[in-house]
Order: structure tokens, then C-alpha cells, then sequence
């Protein structure tokens, strides 16, 4: 089997990083070979955080080079632009609808593109534009955007839905295993 | 049992099986998460050191007492370090001694790129380098027994994407170490020059013996593959280069210093080409050329070495820049889009921001230091000029108030951190109240080490594991220093803030303010979101002077705008705006 590489962006505060554990662990509980990279350290800041999450029967750099990206899961919009690059031709695309706005932004001194998605539509055939709020909203909690994502992004991907749920289960606190399975499902069933 | 584990993980796993007794260490990252770690076996005694080299010298100590010790830093907490380190790669290492260096190239969170293999050539000992999770764990307990072998301290090289990445691992069991215990041995243990120059002798035998010990070292290992093509490379930079080369022949070294001649030589020597590949610094490329010069008749061979004329020696290596700089990139289909930055930011209701404010208000110069608050450099705030290294904030503003004057002093304040004020800024207040300076600085006492992610501090009253400590207060530690001038403020208060600078830079001694309000994120005690009276705003754009992200100007309607998910309630744009528009209903 090729290497499986999943990108993952958004901003510091959305769950990214948490994100790319998952889907690692589900990878491994399926039994591949993961890595993941992430830089911490500003993270919490609200600056722009990436993850790399990739798997296969033996996985080298924990780094995806440019090109090779399979899925770019984006939990916000302009930043899904800032990761283009890194899509392989014919990749696919998982944008979650949000916008947050940078500091620049709010101050006047730059513009956000509000036409980023219908841009990058021209460039990508491959798209999935998922209402993560509003389906995490309708599961129980607006927190769950990540995992609705998840679900959006479990459908792409050959691995069992249950090790998902299995992995999910593990990681989110014990308290709201229940919303984040119904917000698993409502992603899951996104097309 | 398999684990997913980070570099980070993996190396306090490796250090806990290994039987480590004794941790000290200061944050930064990339290192941060083993300390953390190693926090959290019962096993260890492990401490937060106020600084690095007090973390070094700690753990040198537990050496001293046949301890099995470690210590872990980013890479410029061992300048901070070096020079412990550089005596105890004389005296050697009585119980195994490690010091983890995590590198930074790239620079997520650094102020600059340095290859700290270089301080395993300068300071005379092994530097081990993992190439992932699995190897962070088997070279960190290997580093203990090297250290004991060769009685020497072993440098534990990484960098933010051995740290930072997570991989499987195999992990082991805890083989418990007992202390040896202390033995008093004057001629090992005290680096007086009489005993120093026969340190010096052993040495130089140590490190031919460990050359020789490399070279069957099963880490420096060749993996046969096409002649064609020879690799040599270690770290992360291997795994890179096994995905852009998958049939290249490979000699991959984990022990880059001393490097193994012979086995280097052969290696060359069997391939028709020779790539050296590494990040940053030319280290593995530079001796390895050596080996190849002509020096008295002796050549190890004789082959052309392709490294650094391709690949780049500024920046982070990947995949990408790698396979680029030997032209095997191709074009991407997608065009980029223009987009605007999205830098760190300080968070809503942080309270350095009131501080920050106020410095932008009154236009000074700000000496700056290293934290979260550097972060008032960034526009809006735009209050900071200098910033050299942790500690560099206070000895900054001395400097330009001996150079230009006390009217410079009028118009310059430092800033510094609370942790960042234990670890490097009291000795330069001393200097400064000791050499008559006139001067103002403003410790930002948000009652922890937030920039790291939240480590207790001297002044926090918590251990690393979250018990009762001692509170080492600022107010009397200022005032021991000599400083007569000493105001305690509320950071959150703006007219406090801003007139407490007024009267400290027109004091004229020495004084120091002390802006005490926790950070947001440790309490986590949000009052509710505030929201804009649309007819009460006039538009006059002061509330986005505090550059909160969660205030933010609507260009249609010519009002600003609360955002109800970022806004904490904190109430600081609510005291500035001069019409009241900002409030809870
Ligand atoms: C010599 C050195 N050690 C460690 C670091 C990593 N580091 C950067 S800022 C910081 C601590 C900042 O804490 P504090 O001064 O309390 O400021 P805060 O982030 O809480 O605002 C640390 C440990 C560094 N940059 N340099």
C-alpha cells in the first residue's frame, strides 16, 4: 500500500493537533505504520497551525513533501489557501465552513478574501464543504467541530468506522463520548 | 509494549528506563514536554531549575554521587549552560550523565538556527543523534551507559521535528539504578589548572576511544543499496532522505561526533557518488572533507562531496526543499492566492496587553525580553525595540542609559517576564542598582511561564509536580537588589498602569514595577462576552489600539465588533472607549 497523507490546518484554539492524533491512532489501531508532525509552542496563540499525519506499511519522513497530500482537512478557510501546495493532483479537499479573522484583518490593514473557497473551487475539483459548527452544534456542543471534521474525513479513508469511534471513545473527555459520536456520524455522512 | 510517542516522549521514557534518578531542567522549545514527562514518574526526582545552567549544575551534582542524572534544553539554554558543561567534559561523568539538547532550525520559537552538534566538538564529547521516536528511546537509555563506559557527559541531540514527531515505539521496562554514592576524589572533581592539565590529556585518549568505539557502533549503520549512490546523514535529515532517494545506498550515524574515520572512508569509497546530507550547519560535511585532504601523504580517498553547494544552509530541511535542491521537485498544479499573515497574537484579556498599551501610549523605547509579551512588538501594540536573549532586557536599557545619557533613561523602559526575570534578569538589576544607573523596569508578573505552555516558576508557589513550594515574592527580592523604587500595579487598570510608568521613569534611581495579574489561561475565570452599543460607538477606532483579536472594526456600518467566542469579558477595551459603548448588555 502507497503512504497515506492527510494535512490538517487551521488556527491555534480549533482542535488541529488533537485532530492528527486521531487519526494517526486510528491508523495504527488498524495496524499501519504513523507518524505525525505539528509544531507547538505558539499553538495556543490563535497563529496558523499545521499538522502532518501520515501512514502506511512503513513510514519514513513524518513531514509530507508538497504535491503528495491525498486530503488537506481544513478547519478554517483561508487557511486551507495557505496549504494549496501541498495537495496532490487530483487530491481532495475538506473545508470546514468558518472563517477566523487574523489580527491584520481586524485592524483594517488587510483584507480576508471572502471569496477564498469559490477560488479555490476553481483550482480543485475534489471538495467537500462541511458545516462543521453547525452540525457539532446540532450533536451537543459547538466543541465538536474536530470531530464532525473527522467523521467528514473518516468517509475518504479505508479505515473501519469503528476503530474510528474506538479511538474517538479513548480520546475526548469521558463526559461527552456520546455527543462526539453523534458528531462522528452527522460528519460521517457529509458528501 | 507499543506506544505512539513523541520524540519528546520517547527520550523520558528511554531516560525512566534507563533508571534516571535525578532531572533538572529549564523549558523551552522544543524540549519542554521531556522534563514534563520525566515529571510524572514517581520513580524520578525531577525539578523545574531556575535556569539551565542550574539545571545542568544539579544534575551534575547527582552525577558527583553516582547518580544517573540528565538534563534537557532547547538549543540556546545550553549557552546558558555551557560553561558547567565544558568543566564537567573534563571531570567525566562518575554516575551516567545526559544532556539533552533539542535544536530549532526553522525557528518555530527561536531567535536563531545554531547547530549545537558544535558544542559536542568544542566541549570534547559523544553527541548522539535519534532519527525518530523509537531511536529518542533506545539512544537515551544508550547515553547513560556511554556516559558511565567512557566517563563522559553525553550530548542527546535533537530538533523540533525529532521532538515534535510522533511515531511508534516499543517500550521497555525501568532497570532501577542505585546511587553508587559520593567518593571524595579532589583530582577528578576539582577543575583547578594543576588538575585540568592532565583532565585535558584524558581527554583527548577519551575521544580517539570513542572514534574507535564508533566505528563498530551498531547505530552508524550502512544500509547496502544502489553503488551508484552513497548517503551519509543522521536525524531527521535520513528519514527525509529515504523518501527522496528510496534506492540510494546509506551510511546513517547516530554518533556524529566523534565521527568513525574508517568506516566513513570505506563507505565513500564504495559508491560511485556521495551526497552528504544534514540540516542547517555543514558539521557532518565539514570533517568528513577533512578526512579526504592530503595532509603529510595521508588521504582517506579521493571523491568529489555533494552537501551544502545544493542543499540550503538557512532554514528547516523537508522533503520538499530537499527533493527542490536536487531539481526532483515538480511544479505544483495550484496557483497560490495572496493571503493575509496569521502571526501569533497576544490572547483576549491577556494582561500584558495593559502594559503594552500604555508603553505604545507614552511613545518609549522598549527594551524587550523573551516570553509571550514579545508578542507587544507586533502591530498594533508596536511597544517593544530590542530583544537579544532571556535576561537581555534589563542590561539593554542599562546599556543605552550609559551610552546616551539619563534623559535616554527618561524614555526607555525594560520588560521582562516573571520566569524569565528568575532565570537571567536579577543579575542584571544588581549591575544596574550597583553601577548607579538610572532606570526603569517593568516585570510582567503573570504568575507563571506562559510562553512554554505553562510551567510553575520560582514565584509560583508549585513544584513541576504541582506541590506546596516556597513563594519566592518579587516585591522583597527587588528590594534586597538595592531598588528603592518599587510600585505594584494591576496591568488590567490602564490609568494605573500608564501613571506608574510616568512617575518610574521620572524617578531618579533605579526602579521597578511590578505588573501583577495572572494569565488568563491558567485561572480560566472568563466573565461573559462584552458587546459594542451600536449607538453609542462613534467609530473612533481606539478600542482596536488594545490589538485584542477579539475586537475587530466593521468598514460597512463603521462600528467596531466584539466577538462573543474570543471576548472573555476582561473589560480593558471598555475602560479605554471614551463613549461607553462597550458593556454586558
Ligand atoms: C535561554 C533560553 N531558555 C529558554 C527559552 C524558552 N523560553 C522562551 S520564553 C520563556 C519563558 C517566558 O516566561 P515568562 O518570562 O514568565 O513570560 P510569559 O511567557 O509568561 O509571558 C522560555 C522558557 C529561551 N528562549 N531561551
Amino acid at each position: 500500500m502507497k503512504t497515506v497523507n492527510i494535512l490538517i490546518c487551521g488556527v491555534g484554539g480549533q482542535g488541529v493537533l488533537l485532530a492528527g492524533d486521531i487519526i494517526a491512532e486510528t491508523a495504527i489501531a488498524s495496524g499501519f505504520d504513523a507518524k505525525k508532525s505539528e509544531v507547538h509552542g505558539m499553538a495556543q496563540r490563535g497563529g496558523s497551525v499545521v499538522s502532518h499525519v501520515r501512514f502506511g506499511q512503513k513510514v519514513n519522513s513524518p513531514l509530507i513533501r508538497q504535491g503528495e497530500a491525498d486530503v488537506i482537512l481544513s478547519f478554517e478557510e483561508m487557511e486551507t489557501a495557505r496549504y494549496l501546495q501541498f495537495l496532490k493532483a487530483g487530491g481532495c479537499l475538506i473545508i470546514n465552513r468558518q472563517q477566523v479573522i487574523p489580527m491584520s484583518v481586524a485592524t483594517g490593514q488587510a483584507e480576508y478574501p471572502v471569496d477564498v473557497v469559490e477560488r479555490i473551487k476553481q483550482q480543485v475539483k475534489d471538495i467537500l464543504l462541511c458545516p462543521g459548527m453547525e452540525l457539532a452544534e446540532k450533536s451537543g456542543s459547538a466543541k465538536a467541530v474536530n470531530t464532525v471534521l473527522l467523521g467528514a474525513l473518516a468517509r475518504k479513508l479505508e479505515l473501519a468506522p469503528g476503530k474510528w469511534q474506538e479511538v474517538i471513545s479513548r480520546r475526548v473527555p469521558a463526559k461527552t463520548v456520546e455527543l462526539n459520536k453523534k458528531a462522528f456520524e452527522s460528519g460521517y455522512s457529509q458528501q | 509494549m507499543k506506544m505512539f510517542l513523541s520524540g519528546n516522549e520517547a527520550v523520558a521514557r528511554g531516560a525512566w528506563e534507563a533508571g534516571v534518578n535525578v532531572v533538572s531542567a529549564y523549558p523551552g522549545t522544543p524540549s519542554t514536554e521531556i522534563l514534563e514527562n520525566l515529571g510524572k514518574y514517581k520513580e524520578i526526582y525531577a525539578e523545574l531549575a531556575t535556569n539551565e545552567k542550574v539545571g545542568l549544575e544539579v544534575a551534575a551534582g547527582a552525577s558527583f554521587a553516582g547518580a544517573r542524572a540528565l538534563t534537557c534544553m532547547k538549543h540556546v539554554g545550553l549557552n546558558v549552560a555551557a560553561d558547567p558543561l565544558f568543566s564537567m567534559a573534563y571531570i567525566g561523568a562518575r554516575g551516567g550523565f545526559v544532556v539533552v539538547s533539542a535544536d530549532d532550525p526553522g525557528m518555530h520559537s527561536s531567535q536563531n538556527e545554531q547547530d549545537n552538534r558544535y558544542y559536542a566538538k568544542m566541549a570534547k564529547i559523544p553527541c548522539l543523534e535519534p532519527s525518530d521516536s523509537q531511536e529518542c528511546l533506545e539512544m537515551a537509555k544508550l547515553a547513560f551507559d556511554l556516559s558511565e563506559k567512557f566517563d563522559t557527559p553525553v550530548l542527546l541531540r535533537l530538533t523540533t521535528r525529532i521532538s515534535h514527531s510522533k511515531g511508534v515505539v516499543e517500550t521497555g521496562e525501568r532497570k532501577e539504578h542505585k546511587p553508587t554514592g559520593y567518593v571524595k576524589d579532589v583530582a577528578k572533581n576539582i577543575t583547578i589548572p594543576a588538575h585540568a592539565r592532565k583532565m585535558h590529556v584524558k581527554v583527548e585518549e577519551r575521544l580517539k576511544k570513542l572514534a574507535e568505539y564508533g566505528e563498530s557502533f551498531s547505530y552508524n549503520k550502512i544500509e547496502p543499496g544502489d553503488q551508484k549512490l552513497g548517503i551519509i546523514t543522521s536525524g531527521i535529515s535520513y528519514q527525509y532522505a529515504k523518501d527522496i532517494f528510496p534506492t540510494a545506498s546509506y551510511l546513517k550515524l547516530a554518533l556524529t561526533f566523534p565521527l568513525p574515520g574508517k568506516k566513513i572512508s570505506e563507505f565513500i569509497n564504495s559508491a560511485d557518488e556521495i551526497y552528504v546530507i544534514e540540516e542547517n550547519d555543514t558539521f557532518l560535511e565539514e570533517q568528513i572533507k577533512a578526512l579526504g585532504y592530503k595532509v603529510s601523504g595521508k588521504c582517506a580517498y579521493e571523491k568529489e562531496i555533494t552537501g551544502k553547494t545544493k542543499i540550503p544552509i538557512v532554514g528547516e530541511l523537508d522533503p520538499t526543499v530537499l527533493a527542490k535542491a536536487f531539481g526532483l521537485q515538480k511544479e505544483s498544479p495550484y496557483k497560490p492566492l495572496e493571503l493575509p499573515a496569521r502571526p501569533p497574537v497576544l490572547c483576549p484579556g491577556c494582561p500584558h496587553r495593559g502594559v503594552f498599551y500604555a508603553l505604545n501610549k507614552l511613545k518609549l523605547t522598549v527594551t524587550g525580553d523573551i516570553g509571550c509579551y514579545t508578542l507587544g512588538m507586533m502591530d498594533p501594540l508596536n511597544a517593544m525595540d530590542t530583544v537579544v536573549c532571556m535576561g537581555g532586557s534589563v542590561t539593554a536599557a542599562m546599556g543605552l542609559e550609559k551610552a546616551l545619557g539619563p534623559e535616554m533613561a527618561q524614555k526607555t523602559v525594560a520588560v521582562i517576564g516573571d520566569s524569565t526575570f528568575f532565570h537571567s534578569g536579577i543579575t542584571g538589576l544588581v549591575d544596574m542598582v550597583y553601577n548607579n544607573s538610572k532606570g526603569t523596569a517593568i516585570i510582567l508578573d503573570n504568575r507563571i511561564t506562559a510562553m512554554t505552555g505553562h510551567q510553575e516558576n520560582p514565584g509560583t508557589g508549585k513544584t513541576l509536580q504541582g506541590q506546596d513550594a516556597p513563594i519566592i515574592e518579587l516585591e522583597p527580592l527587588v528590594r534586597s537588589c538595592g531598588v528603592k523604587h518599587v510600585q505594584l500595579i494591576d496591568p488590567l487598570d490602564l490609568k494605573q498602569t500608564e501613571a506608574a510608568i510616568k512617575e518610574a521613569i521620572n524617578n531618579p534611581g533605579v526602579s521597578v514595577i511590578i505588573a501583577k495579574s495572572p494569565c488568563i489561561l491558567i485561572e480560566k475565570k472568563f466573565k461573559p462576552a462584552l458587546k459594542v452599543d451600536e449607538d453609542k460607538c462613534i467609530g473612533c477606532k481606539i478600542c482596536l489600539k488594545l490589538g485584542c483579536p477579539a475586537i475587530s472594526f466593521d468598514k460597512v456600518k463603521k462600528k467596531s465588533k466584539i466577538d462573543p467566542i474570543f471576548c472573555i469579558g476582561c473589560e480593558v477595551c471598555a475602560s479605554l472607549c471614551p463613549k461607553q459603548a462597550m458593556g454586558h448588555k
